[in-house]
């Protein structure tokens, strides 16, 4: 693989990976691109930039009304060319692309790939397309050098878990619990055993996402995971400086 | 058309829930694994004489089935063509086609231990077809409906309540029933173990969608038997109204292998040919995903779902079943929309020449029959799925006729 794998790196390095989420173009691209500066001054080891989409079912409260709003405006296209700025902006730094598959399919996977390869965007995850429905698109996927992620779920069987940790290139996406994204209060307790069915399966970086908001539990998540997602948390922020405070917290949880 | 049809076109869809190029389970992961249970209790109960002899002893005692197939006579004489018949679904017990559905998966979740029933409603009748099942297994039950459907069919939302369901609004998106499906989704992600999510139209991820028909498939084949007692043959043409297409695909199923009939599905034509401004997928829409299958959805050019109108709920979607668009891509079915001010004249002179307030969703399938009708000749038949009854549908009609002046 052309790429270099960056979750890779830190793992090898021992280090757990901090991953913030925005919805691009909520409210406008200049303040998601001013969040991405922040974030990486803060010190994110990768960007989940999220693609706004009318009809967001896997996410909760927060990034649905986000969504919703920014793809008024914001389409998987503007996404694309934001990426390939920030890439300029950035160089080097890794972003992943999170969306819904509706805009990939209108666009054409093939045509979405080359424009994701222009924009150097290093992962993507599309939410509802999972790895039984994927193969014509991991094939596009692999031969642009693109590094795909899958979700692993409470629910997901041991059967399936194989095909998720094969289908995925770059990392496995564990979500923490059964439901939508959104904030919760405490990290769930079988976390730490569906961690464990996963590591069985595979050697990929493991990332966990879907219900962390603070560094209380950014830490808890990372003494048994490699990455941490942080999404609604951010998305619900109305101000650079409060991402600021957010992610230095979250930040130094995981040093 | 009938040459093209292949052989044996109700085999579908194939063993991962495809209809040709439409249909398949794209679910968020944590739906991946309580879809293969639920498609794998779905095919053992279909096998089952048990589950079988239930559901046919309940839809004969509690539904009311059969249903008759009314000879439509005075509209027939007002039409001067086709005979007309009406498969008559608003006798059922709760008024409309959905409790056969209701009813078959309400079984299914009590053969799969489950206790709390979710749903999503749009016109209400899937919502109170769900809610009476559920009363009666004395189940837990949550109906989500958007907020502008609640108002809209608010004789609907009594009901549901009244039958003890807990009626949740949904005000995200334009709070039609494309957001209530997102909602119950939700809820079904988050609290997956315990509860059943109770589908009332033949869309969502695989085996939402063969479900749906299994269970409505019993409209067709009474509508089969029946017309061949009264004509000794069978109709040239059957038309239903096509929201999600429960109703549509249950009546077309079990003809769908006889050539001659022709199937004719009608969406709701709206207020214009405008995006945003109806519901008709195959004259406005495009090969997209959304809500779990890959279908004909209303969109704009970058793939964000579009908004649709239609004066009747139950037809207020952006996306149309898979095998629908199936059925349309071979040429099997024809589908074509009808306006809401022709729905509207259509609702009133059923009323008013035959005394059957038909459902405004349903009003689609008559204002196209008596277009049709006029266009045959006195020996053809026609038949027509009378989905539901009318009377939740009061209010919207008084409106809209202020509203337009009209009469």
């Amino acid at each position: 693989m052309a790429t270099v794998n960056s979750l890779q790196k830190l793992k090898k390095l021992g280090k757990k990976a901090f991953i913030p989420y925005l919805v691009v173009g909520d409210p406008d691209l200049a303040t998601s691109a001013a969040w991405v500066d922040a974030l990486i001054e803060e010190g994110a080891d990768l960007i989940e930039l999220g693609v706004p989409f009318s009809d967001a079912l896997a996410d909760g409260p927060v990034i649905q009304t986000a969504s919703e709003r920014a793809s008024k405006t914001t389409s998987l296209l503007d996404v694309l060319h934001f990426a390939k700025q920030q890439s300029i902006t950035h160089p080097n730094f890794p972003f992943l692309l999170f969306t819904y598959y509706n805009p990939v399919l209108k666009m054409g996977i093939e045509t979405f790939a080359q424009e994701a390869q222009s924009a150097k965007i290093q992962y993507i995850l599309i939410v509802d397309l999972p790895p039984e429905e994927a193969a014509n698109y991991l094939e596009i996927m692999n031969r642009h050098s693109i590094l795909t992620v899958f979700l692993a779920s409470p629910t997901t069987t041991p059967a399936r878990l194989a095909l998720v940790c094969k289908s995925s290139t770059g990392f496995i996406y564990s979500v923490s619990r059964t439901g939508v994204t959104g904030t919760q209060v405490e990290v769930s307790t079988s976390l730490a055993g569906e961690l464990e069915l996963i590591k069985r399966q595979t050697d990929q970086p493991i990332a966990v996402g879907f219900g962390i908001s603070n560094g209380e539990q950014a830490k808890q998540v990372a003494l048994l995971a490699d990455a941490v997602v942080v999404g609604s948390a951010f998305v619900k922020l109305k101000s650079v400086s409060e991402v600021r405070k957010l992610a230095k917290e979250i930040r130094a949880s995981l040093l | 058309m009938q040459n093209q049809t292949p052989r044996l076109i109700h085999s579908q869809p194939n063993a991962k829930g495809w209809f040709g190029a439409y249909g398949g389970r794209f679910a968020p992961e944590t739906l991946m694994g309580p879809l293969l249970d639920l498609e794998a209790a779905f095919y053992s109960a279909l096998k089952s004489e048990e589950f079988k002899a239930e559901l046919q002893q309940l839809l004969e005692e509690f539904v009311g089935r059969e249903t008759p197939l009314t000879y439509a006579s005075r509209l027939t004489s007002y039409c001067g063509g086709a005979k007309i018949y009406l498969k008559r679904e608003d006798l059922t017990h709760t008024g409309a086609h959905k409790i056969n559905n209701a009813l078959g998966q309400i079984l299914l979740a009590r053969r799969m231990g489950k206790k709390r029933i979710i749903a999503e409603t749009g016109a209400g009748q899937h919502g109170v077809a769900t809610a009476t099942v559920a009363a009666r297994f004395g189940m837990e039950c949550v109906i989500y409906m958007g907020k502008v459907d609640m108002e809209r069919q608010a004789p609907n939302v009594q009901r549901m309540r009244l039958l003890g369901a807990k009626v949740v609004a949904v005000v995200a998106g334009t709070q039609t029933l494309k957001d209530a499906v997102s909602e119950a989704m939700r809820d079904w992600v988050t609290h997956v173990n315990e509860s059943y999510y109770l589908l009332g139209s033949a869309l969502g991820p695989h085996p939402y969608p063969t479900m749906v028909r299994e269970f409505q498939k019993i409209i067709g084949e009474e509508t089969r038997k029946q017309i061949l007692q009264k004509e000794q043959r069978l109709p040239d043409e059957l038309i239903a109204c096509v929201g999600g297409g429960s109703n549509a695909i249950g009546f077309f199923y079990p003809f769908l292998d006889d050539p001659t009939v022709a199937l004719t599905g009608v969406e709701a034509g709206g207020r214009s040919g405008q995006l945003g401004d109806h519901a008709a997928r195959f004259s406005g829409g495009s090969l997209g995903v959304l809500q779990g299958t890959q279908t004909f959805i209303l969109q704009d050019q970058v793939g964000q779902i579009a908004t649709t109108h239609s004066v009747s709920a139950g037809l207020d979607y952006a996306a149309v079943g898979p095998e629908h668009a199936w059925l349309h891509d071979i040429h099997r079915a024809n589908y074509t929309f009808v306006r809401d001010q022709e729905a509207l004249e259509a609702f009133h002179l059923l009323a008013r020449i035959e005394g059957i307030i038909p459902a405004l969703e349903s009003s689609h399938a008559i204002a196209y029959a008596i277009r049709r009708a006029r266009e045959l000749s006195p020996h053809q038949l026609l038949a027509v799925n009378l989905s539901g009854r009318g009377d939740k549908d009061l209010n919207t009609v008084l409106e809209e006729e202020l509203k337009n002046g009209h009469r």
